[in-house]
């Protein structure tokens, strides 16, 4: 199955790629979009089917949508007049190679690599349901808890003020 | 007999497979399901288009199309030869990369989701383990090529119909995926083969046991119907694309077999919603009473989604269009609590004893909410009697 | 090269690729998708590391991944809302213009 992750990581680091440097915001999000989706086909090629399904329906079907009406209430679908980048760009440039020189680093001297892969393992939405009501349900409810105040607080500082003006 | 007619296209698809080499089998049997897919259901958009014209005329007291064919149902022949040779207008000032990919990305994932849907026995394409949530992914992605239909076209009206229609559709995704949410808990399981094996077997009156048949279930299918005809803009849902409000909304600027193509994607997604509420709640390719089982369940599957399919149209016909403020506090404000309430019903229904008390206590639960929250939600609106004025 | 080679190397260019955007661009908005970016790439990690592991049984890759989904996308949400509330103020969304607090 070599060629096909061979196909999802072009996919997924061109559309990166993309979205981190092309010039009209709109098509930076829908760049990034496609970045997730071709993660979302890298959890199938790895055999997490929820993960997967989960990462769409989250990443593809809300962030993405975010993204796009912020950029649209924020007047960002004009084209910018000045350079798109910020000033210290070449700093993060280089610290960004820098990371990417310690991570390739550290991956290829370790040990992990060389322990035999193991048979694909099968999981079924029963075991995560389960998983989720027995060993992790205080995660569980402190996402619900985070989750609902993010929803309001989102919510509150969006909201246009009224009688400030 | 009734079996080997039951079974006719499993066993075709058996023999056409057994005539290509070894190695290809799994690939040619896929394709062959694929095929039969596609042509059911683009038939079945066919079909329905001229169906709803003729439905709508004749609630409207007129004729619909009859001069095409027999009764006018050649009409999609001369549609569709007219959305083929007709210009492909593109706006100068548009977006010419995503102009074009907006309406295939409509249309994938539209046909993507078919994969899922049982529509008899042993006839389903891919068996996921979590197929329901594939088929509620897949639909999320639509939402963002409706934005760039709406973006990429340059037009203000067509991108203020494109965000009314994403508005429209995350808010009504919610009590979607909650009120099927139910199901997934009764069933057990998010296989949408195993949810129609969970709703086999007849009770003692002969009765099948689908979900419909039970408060919860009922309230259920009311709440997922009414959403899946907000998440496919159908009327009276149908503000973003409303021709006597904003002309067509987000594909005004589409021309000939793009605009088909949406057209083609609109009434493919209402298919499939379709099929996943028959699946979820309408016991997908069971008989209804246990004297019928011997009908082929394709047969049932689809008599129950041209069921459903009528009453779509006959829906469009009747009621007028919600305004799109009045849109999003429907959603919010009664669909959202009656979804989560439901969910508390059929929680209690399964634990407990089967009989008149559970009866009782799920309808209780089911009407109580119901009258409560709209009687609430009506405080400070005066509905009288309408009055006409008319120039005279 | 293993596979779990190449899916920890694709996670690494993914992480740089965000963490380059998220450094350079001057849109508020583009820092934020490279910020998603960099969250996906650690996820990836974990879900390769989890189908690689000794124990896959244990499901502790992929309930990590569901929270780590959930909770990213409650900070995109939050983060755009106060982008938009700035962008009522400062009328910009520039990074380089956000410095009222400036000595």
């Amino acid at each position: 199955m070599n060629i096909i992750f061979a196909i999802i990581a072009a996919v997924t680091i061109a559309a990166g790629v993309a979205a981190m440097s092309l010039r009209n915001l709109v098509h930076c999000a829908l760049a990034v979009a496609v970045a997730f989706a071709g993660l979302a086909a890298a959890y199938l090629q790895l055999g997490a089917q929820f993960v997967g399904f989960t990462q769409v329906l989250v990443y593809v079907g809300a962030v993405a949508i975010l993204i796009v009406f912020a950029i649209l209430l924020t007047r960002g679908a004009e084209p910018p007049q000045q350079s798109v980048l910020s000033s210290g760009w070449l700093t993060g440039i280089f610290v960004a190679v820098v990371v990417l020189g310690v991570l390739v680093y550290a991956i290829a001297k370790s040990s992990v690599l060389q322990s035999p892969v193991p048979p694909q393992p099968e999981v079924t939405v029963h075991q995560i349901g389960e998983a989720l009501m027995n060993k992790f349900v205080l995660p569980l409810e402190v996402v619900g808890l985070l989750l609902t105040a993010a929803l309001i607080g989102a919510v509150i500082i969006a909201m246009k003020e009224e009688g400030k003006k | 007999m009734a079996d080997s007619l039951d079974q006719i296209f499993v066993t075709l698809n058996h023999a056409l497979t057994g005539l290509a080499p070894e190695a290809w089998r799994p690939l040619v049997s896929a394709v062959i399901s694929i095929a039969g897919i596609i042509g059911v259901f683009a038939s079945l958009f066919a079909v329905t288009t001229v169906l709803e014209r003729k439905g709508l005329g004749r609630i409207q007291n007129r004729y619909g199309p009859n001069r095409v064919g027999p009764f006018g149902f050649l009409q999609p022949a001369a549609d569709g030869i007219k959305a083929l040779i007709k210009e492909d207008v593109v706006p100068r000032a548009a977006d010419k990369v995503v102009h074009f990919l907006a309406p295939l990305m409509v249309v994938i994932p539209a046909f993507l989701v078919y994969a899922v849907l049982p529509v008899g026995r042993n006839m389903v394409l891919v068996d996921y383990d979590a197929g329901a949530l594939f088929f509620f992914a897949v639909g999320a992605a639509t939402e963002l090529s409706v934005f760039m239909a709406g973006w990429s076209s340059r037009n203000k009206y067509s991108l203020l119909g494109a965000m009314r229609a994403i508005a429209q559709m995350i808010s009504y995704e919610i009590p979607l995926i909650l009120s099927a949410v139910t199901v997934f808990m009764v069933a057990g399981t998010l296989s949408t083969t195993k949810i129609v094996d969970a709703q086999g077997g007849y009770n003692a009156w002969g009765l099948a046991h689908w979900f419909v048949f039970t408060p919860w279930g009922f309230a259920g299918f009311v709440l997922f119907m009414i959403a899946a005809t907000a998440e496919t803009n159908r009327s009276p849902f149908d503000l973003p694309e409303g021709e006597s409000e904003i002309i067509a909304g987000y594909y005004i600027e589409y021309s000939g077999f793009k605009f088909a193509l949406f057209f083609l994607g609109e009434y493919m997604g209402l298919f499939a919603i379709s099929g996943l509420g028959i699946t979820l709640f309408l016991g997908g390719w069971h008989a209804p009473f246990a004297f019928l089982d011997s009908v082929p369940s394709w047969i049932w599957f689809f008599t129950k989604l041209l069921a459903i399919i009528a009453v779509f149209i006959w829906i469009r016909g009747t009621l007028p269009r919600l305004r799109m403020d009045q849109l999003m506090n429907f959603a919010w404000k009664f669909m959202l609590p009656m979804a989560l309430i439901n969910i508390i019903t059929a929680a209690v229904w399964h634990f407990m004893q089967p009989g008149l008390q559970r009866w009782l206590v799920g309808a209780a639960l089911v009407l109580g909410p119901y009258v409560l929250l709209g009687r609430g939600l009506m405080e400070g609106k005066k509905l009288e009697k309408r009055t006409y004025r008319y120039a005279e | 090269m293993s596979p779990l080679a190449g899916y920890l190397i694709l996670s690494a260019f993914l992480f740089a690729i965000g963490l380059a955007g998220a450094l350079t661009r001057r849109n508020a908005i583009i820092v934020l998708i490279g910020i998603e970016l960099m969250l996906n790439a650690a996820n990836l990690n974990f879900i390769a590391f989890w189908r690689f592991s000794e124990h896959p049984e244990a499901l502790t890759g992929i309930l990590f991944v569901i929270f780590s989904i959930g909770v990213a996308a409650a900070e995109a949400a939050v983060g755009l809302a106060l982008i938009i509330a700035i962008y009522r103020h400062y009328k910009t969304t520039n990074v380089d213009e956000m410095n009222s607090l400036k000595g």
